[in-house]
């Protein structure tokens, strides 16, 4: 959130809710994400995180507004690029091929790709390292190289805004920080992240600001530093943690259950 | 970024694409002519081709034209259908062991057509037998989506397709056991099995809108099929309007199996061996799989609706059972290897 | 016995009989049998045209809609059987006609409870009719009436061969539901002969006849077309079956043969009675002769 000029909002969510039966899976969610924000979703399992995403999407059936759900799909394929959890290839189309759907939005009607679009795909397989992997089936490919097929594809799309679910998980150390770098340089370069995370380690030190989520409710919206406090940590995940400020980022380490149901 | 570079690898998988539907095209050629040359009485090649083009009074321009020609070109046409139907129903539902005869959605489709012929409704309009057929086809499809949509497994969608599957043959058969015709009963085989033997043009008449329409649906969804390698939400966050495909998927579907079954029975198998097989020659792009599998599925019938000439000449044996014979084993090893892929 | 019959539980009777033999009635074998009943299509036709008034009782139900026209019409007033053992006994028959292979489980059973049944081996062939109008007289004690059809039969055979004597031979086929073809050693192929056609299932090896693909028939380029039934001998035309929808092929209606003039089968082909000649003399006109 730096120059004045960039930041416009790239989603507006504004009392989102998803029932199922009686209960409330997101209940009255709002938000907005602007520009150059790098915004972290946090919750324990079940708190709703990957349903808030969805709804936000459009993908499922919501009451309350998203300003994503407001386009038309074509649109939207412009405005917004979603990573899911699940990260299933049907066929064992090559990495190349699979990274390239990211140009469908761009395409038009036609099946014509620009050649400077074209060059996009060649330059991000370039930049994550997959060069080397692009004849390869993606069927064929270890976790990781996955996730960073799935991530140059999400880059491939080039849409102001990023929504990805969970890509940390299953990923080794080394990865994560490559992959969250990478997100955080999305948000440098004047877009916009939504990302759910699991490690509240990664959410600390790469997030600018962080919702943290319980039964459906956004319960927390800050910087870390204001959600990460004890009382969050408690009410939320029902721990305590350590946490530091370093010159590497903020650090924030869980060193133990508190009692349940206080 | 080199460009050259870039745009030699494009024009490389576009290259592999024309080859690959060039060759299969010289394939159908082949077979379409060796189909015209086959019959229960061999005729030489020159004069049977004289026959078919000069015309005249000669009773063999009469079997070349009106017994010959409309058996390779419903042979051609057919599988072609079936052949994109099959390639169609593996990209929508993500799932290589779809397939329209194993489904039952060919034998729904028998059904409509039976109970059109038994009840006298397909005498009395022209497009009522086709249309009767899409009907059955649509109900299984439909169910067949409602049950083991995109997001179902294989054991899903299998056990979908039996209970389709079995419901529709229990009813053909009942069909026709009620039928005042004393013929009929003896006819479930020919309704279950397939076969292109003494069909007319005005079986191509009433198939051929259906399969070309429904083909045409079918070929404008390549990107979508495309999108969804990824699952259906990537799908429809890359523009894929999800609720669009999905009735352009049933209804072509519908539209290509519903006419092929009304004018030659449930023919099984083609739309899961041909893109089985095409599959890799086109780097599994689920779009470029369509027009590659339509051209593999009438190589496929061609081929097939030769060897069952051939092999019983003058005795009808049903395309159902060669192509059964064939499928079956790619279906088995299919199985096999989701399961492998699952223990992974 | 008669009271055991009129008893109302027939059942109890019928199985009384079946242990007992008991039931068999005492017909003395010089007096004509009063109670006749016919379970097969073709003995219904020949016991219509020979019996006298009142000594049939029963004919087959398939009487009534597949025979010949007038001996239809006579079926009508009679009742229909469906060849079960009960249904038959409980007519109290004297004699039974039957065919070689009808019913012949009942018709063992028939027997076996003393009833007297005459199986008639149906040939199929013109002078096999004179035989069975024959023993169907001294059967029903009808020997005049039996020698009056075969004498008015033997005339009408020498009027339809005196008929087609000296007409050019032409080559005819009769083509069936399923794409069968009847041999020369039919009903169907002696029809033919008699119209003074050749049938071309000679020609290919099939005496008996047997099933032509259509294509074989076009090759075969036959100067005449005998299509069988539409219904299939079913009686009523709904329903669809592709064996009969074989019949209206375009590329059989675009033949030769067909475009000279298709005749086509009906009542009087079945069966070996003396209407084959009217069958034979109809093909004659139809085929434009």
């Amino acid at each position: 959130m730096t120059g004045a000029g960039m930041d416009q909002e790239l989603l507006t969510i504004d009392a989102l809710t998803v029932r199922e039966g009686s209960r409330d899976l997101v209940a009255e969610a709002s938000f907005s994400l602007a520009r150059g924000e790098c915004v972290g979703l946090i919750g324990p399992n079940g708190a709703g995180k990957t349903t808030l995403m969805r709804a936000a999407l459009g993908l499922q059936r919501a009451q309350g507004l998203s300003s994503l759900t407001l386009l038309p799909p074509e649109e939207r394929a412009r405005q917004v690029a979603f990573l899911p959890q699940n990260r299933d290839v049907a066929w064992p189309v090559s990495v190349r091929d699979l990274v390239s759907l990211g140009l469908l939005p761009a395409r038009g009607i036609g099946l014509h790709v620009p050649q400077t679009v074209a060059e996009r795909v060649e330059a991000i397989l370039a930049e994550m390292e997959l060069t080397a992997l692009a004849d390869r089936a993606a069927t064929s490919l270890s976790g990781g190289e996955l996730a960073r097929v799935m991530m140059a594809r999400l880059l491939v799309q080039d849409t102001p805004l990023v929504i990805a679910d969970e890509p940390a998980a299953s990923l080794d150390p080394a990865q994560q920080i490559a992959l969250m770098d990478r997100l955080r340089s999305v948000a440098d370069a004047g877009r916009g992240v939504l990302v759910s995370l699991h490690d509240l380690g990664l959410a600390a030190r790469y997030c600018t600001r962080l919702l943290a989520m319980k039964a459906g409710r956004i319960v927390a919206d800050g910087a870390p530093m204001d959600v990460l406090t004890p009382e969050v940590l408690a009410d939320v995940f029902q721990i305590r943690a350590q946490m530091i400020d370093t010159s590497d980022g903020l650090i924030l380490h869980p060193v133990a259950l508190t009692g349940r149901g206080g | 970024m080199n460009e050259t570079t870039s745009q030699t690898i494009r024009q490389r998988g576009a290259r592999g694409l024309r080859l690959t539907l060039i060759a299969l095209s010289l394939l159908v050629a082949v077979l379409f002519v060796t189909s015209l040359l086959i019959g229960p009485i061999s005729m030489p090649v020159g004069e049977s081709l004289r026959a078919l083009f000069q015309g005249g009074e000669d009773p063999l321009v009469l079997v070349m034209r009106e017994l010959r020609l409309p058996r390779a070109v419903l042979a051609a046409l057919i599988g072609a259908g079936l052949g994109l139907s099959g390639a169609a129903m593996q990209g929508y539902l993500r799932n290589p062991l779809a397939e329209p005869g194993l489904l039952g959605v060919s034998g729904a489709a028998a059904v409509g057509a039976v109970l059109s012929l038994q009840s006298g409704i397909a005498a009395t309009a022209a497009l009522a037998l086709p249309f009767a057929g899409l009907g059955g086809a649509l109900v299984a499809v439909f169910l067949l989506a409602l049950l083991a949509g995109p997001r179902g497994g294989s054991l899903t969608l299998i056990l979908a397709g039996i209970g389709v599957s079995a419901l529709a043959g229990a009813m053909v058969a009942l069909t026709l056991n009620l039928s005042p015709d004393p013929f009929a009963a003896n006819e479930i085989v020919f309704w279950m099995l397939g076969s292109l033997t003494d069909r007319s043009w005005d079986h191509v008449l009433l198939a051929l809108p259906f399969i070309v329409l429904g083909s045409a649906m079918l070929l404008s969804q390549g990107r979508a099929f495309s999108a969804l390698t990824l699952g259906e939400d990537v799908a429809a966050t890359l523009g894929v309007n999800l609720t669009r495909l999905r009735w352009t998927v049933l209804l072509g579907v519908a539209a290509i199996v519903g006419a092929s079954t009304a004018v030659a029975g449930a023919i099984g198998f083609v739309g899961l061996v041909v893109p089985h097989i095409l599959r890799r020659s086109v780097g599994a792009r689920p779009a470029h799989l369509l027009p590659v599998s339509a051209l593999g599925g009438a190589a496929l019938l061609l081929a097939a609706d030769i060897a069952v000439r051939v092999i019983l000449p003058g005795r009808d044996l049903k395309l159902g059972v060669l192509l059964a014979i064939l499928g079956a084993p790619f279906f088995l090893h299919l199985i096999l290897r989701t399961r492998l892929a699952q223990q992974r | 016995m008669s009271a055991f019959v009129r008893g109302s539980d027939r059942l109890k009777s019928l199985l009384l009989a079946l242990f007992t033999g008991l039931a068999a009635p005492a017909v003395a074998q010089d007096s004509p049998p009063a109670r006749v009943v016919s379970m097969n299509l073709c003995t219904d036709q020949l016991a219509l045209m020979v019996a006298a008034p009142g000594q049939l009782v029963s004919v087959s139900y398939l009487a009534v809609e597949q025979a010949v026209p007038p001996l239809a019409e006579a079926a009508r007033a009679l009742h229909g059987n469906r060849g079960l053992a009960e249904e038959i006994y409980r007519l109290r028959p004297d004699l039974i006609l039957t065919g070689p292979y009808t019913a012949m489980t009942t018709v063992a059973m028939l027997e076996r409870l003393g009833l007297q049944v005459e199986r008639f081996p149906l040939l199929p062939s013109f002078d096999a009719i004179v035989e069975d109008l024959r023993r169907m007289g001294r059967l029903l004690h009808r020997e005049e009436r039996a020698a009056e059809l075969i004498a008015q039969f033997t005339r009408d055979r020498e009027t339809l061969a005196a008929r087609i004597a000296g007409q050019p031979q032409l080559r005819a086929a009769v083509y069936s539901a399923q794409g069968w073809t009847a041999g020369a050693q039919t009903l169907e192929g002696e029809i033919l002969a008699a119209a003074g056609l050749v049938n071309i299932a000679g020609e290919l090896g099939l005496g008996w006849g047997g099933f032509l693909p259509l294509e074989a028939l076009l090759l075969a380029d036959p100067d005449r077309l005998i299509l069988g039934r539409a219904d299939g001998g079913g009686g009523g035309r709904e329903g669809h079956s592709q064996a009969r929808a074989l019949l209206a092929h375009p590329a059989l209606r675009g033949s030769r043969a067909f475009r000279a003039g298709a005749a086509s089968n009906d009542s009087g082909w079945i069966c070996g009675t003396p209407y084959v000649l009217e069958a034979a003399a109809r093909l004659i006109e139809e085929l434009g002769r």
